[in-house]
């Protein structure tokens, strides 16, 4: 990688998002408008025998679906574009490393979901009275790795989509079973065995699992230490499968 | 001198078409050698073999006596694509700036390289705004902008108006006489007498390479349409297999 590469590369992702307005207020609007449904879906359910109320423990669990969702989505069709304009041919025919792409993707989206984190955490904690044990930053935090992970996902998906339609039909297949399993719906250590151990191996199930011991204990858990790394590893697998799928030469 | 190009028996299939069959051929330092043939002869498929950036069955490509695509080469290799490929969402100037930032080149260079394309006005505009012709110009900037020393070209004069293409061809020129060497590919043999040197492909075969002089008094004719006709003419009872598509 070379950082002054990478650095060009932000910024022109930037620079492209920053003309598509549209987008940019999308990104930044629709997580808080969909916790306003939550707030009112939930909103007047109490909290019983111990357990948080539902609005914070789904609104907390859905802060760090949302980026993840959206970023899959918006990375997977940049890449596609930028593999079907034929810039991608072009760029690797320049000092570019795939690496400084895809990292440069991940950066520059991932900006983009610190600022779409912060203003839908804002709404939540701030609007809806969401509270949880631990420290709103950390659950921000947590929100943007998740985006990453959307990130990540997205680049390595686009190399098996060849056209934008084919692209969006991964939603369905990559990111909800993940959402089915990831502990929202039925609690992991309920489910069928087998279906426990697909979840096991599902990144945002300890995404979720993060930001639930976020919500539950006020200092970070070693529990929440390994959710962390997890997603972390995973995030960086991804981005090492895409650039092995990032191929210079093609028939 | 040693020729900046040089490709041995290159064969190329796509898909399961055979797209080149065994072509050989050089390319001369600080020329202009001009890419000729009908569409879907495989002069694309020879310019990305160049570039490194198509899968060859067999053969080999040598640029500055390095296999085509070596990361040495990624500077000193300009490719323009036939489509043009620069980010529709950015302007012309951000398109050209980011070019030029991967070659560690300031804005400067890159607003030159605007200016040198004729789009010095419309710099500030999106790409997805423009013509056809201003953006494939934009893209024969970005191409250019980090001064390479091969330059390939996949038909840059698509679609511009005919003053426009006599100042591209002009600019080619002196690009070649400040030593650089160029690959320009066509369709349209009025750009092959601009040439200093050509390359007639057809089916994926090498008709002819020799200088525009070379090709009209071998045809008999100095029109390079009709040359390129009789040529062909002459070649076809001994390639009968008509098959290739690029």
């Amino acid at each position: 990688m070379n950082p002054r590469i990478l650095a060009a590369t932000v910024g022109r992702v930037l620079r492209q998002l920053r003309h598509d307005r549209r987008t940019v207020a999308l990104l930044v609007v629709v997580p808080a408008l969909l916790l306003t449904l939550l707030y009112y879906m939930y909103g007047d359910q109490p909290a019983t025998g111990g357990q948080p109320a539902l609005f914070d423990r789904v609104a907390l669990v859905m802060l760090g679906v949302f980026p993840f969702v959206i970023m899959f989505l918006v990375t997977s069709i940049a890449m596609l574009r930028e593999r079907t304009s034929g810039t991608l041919e072009r760029l690797l025919t320049t000092p570019l490393g795939r690496l400084d792409l895809l990292f440069g993707y991940g950066i520059a989206f991932g900006l983009a979901a610190a600022v779409q984190a912060t203003v839908a955490s804002a709404v939540a904690y701030w609007l809806f009275d969401l509270s949880t044990a631990g420290s709103p930053a950390l659950v921000i935090a947590i929100a943007v790795l998740d985006a990453l992970l959307g990130v990540a996902l997205g680049l390595l998906c686009s190399a098996f989509a060849r056209t934008e339609f084919q692209a969006v039909q991964f939603m369905p297949v990559v990111v909800i079973p993940q959402l089915l399993l990831c502990g929202l719906f039925v609690a992991r250590d309920e489910m069928a065995g087998w279906l426990e151990a697909v979840s096991n191996v599902l990144p945002l199930s300890y995404a979720v699992s993060a930001l639930t011991e976020v919500g539950a204990y006020p200092e970070p858990t070693t529990t929440l230490w390994r959710d962390l790394t997890v997603v972390a590893g995973a995030v960086v697998a991804a981005l090492v499968l895409a650039a092995a799928t990032l191929r210079r030469r093609s028939g | 001198m040693d020729p900046v190009v040089e490709v041995t028996d290159l064969v190329v299939d796509r898909g399961r078409r055979r797209v080149l069959h065994g072509i050989s051929c050089t390319v001369g330092s600080g020329s202009v050698t001009g890419l000729l043939g009908p569409s879907g002869s495989g002069k694309s498929t020879l310019m990305r073999a160049v570039v490194g950036v198509q899968t060859v069955r067999s053969g080999q490509v040598r640029v500055f006596g390095q296999p085509a695509g070596a990361p040495q080469l990624r500077r000193t290799v300009g490719y323009l694509t036939q489509a043009p490929s620069v980010y529709a969402d950015l302007t012309v100037r951000e398109n050209a700036r980011y070019f030029a930032a991967l070659y560690g080149l300031p804005a400067a260079d890159a607003d030159r390289a605007v200016a040198d394309v004729g789009l010095a006005d419309a710099a500030g505009q999106l790409v997805a705004d423009l013509s056809g012709g201003q953006r494939s110009r934009a893209s024969l900037a970005c191409a250019l902008v980090g001064r390479p020393e091969l330059v390939v070209l996949d038909e840059p004069t698509v679609g511009q108006d005919p003053v426009l293409r006599a100042e591209l061809w002009a600019r080619f020129h002196a690009l070649a006489a400040a030593g650089t060497t160029l690959l320009v590919s066509s369709h349209v043999m009025d750009e092959a007498g601009r040439c200093d040197r050509l390359l007639l492909i057809r089916d994926g075969r090498l008709v002819a390479d020799d200088t525009p002089a070379a090709v009209r008094a071998a045809a008999g004719t100095d029109d390079l349409d009709e040359a390129f006709l009789r040529l062909i003419r002459d070649r076809q009872p001994t390639e009968p297999s008509r098959g290739a598509d690029r």
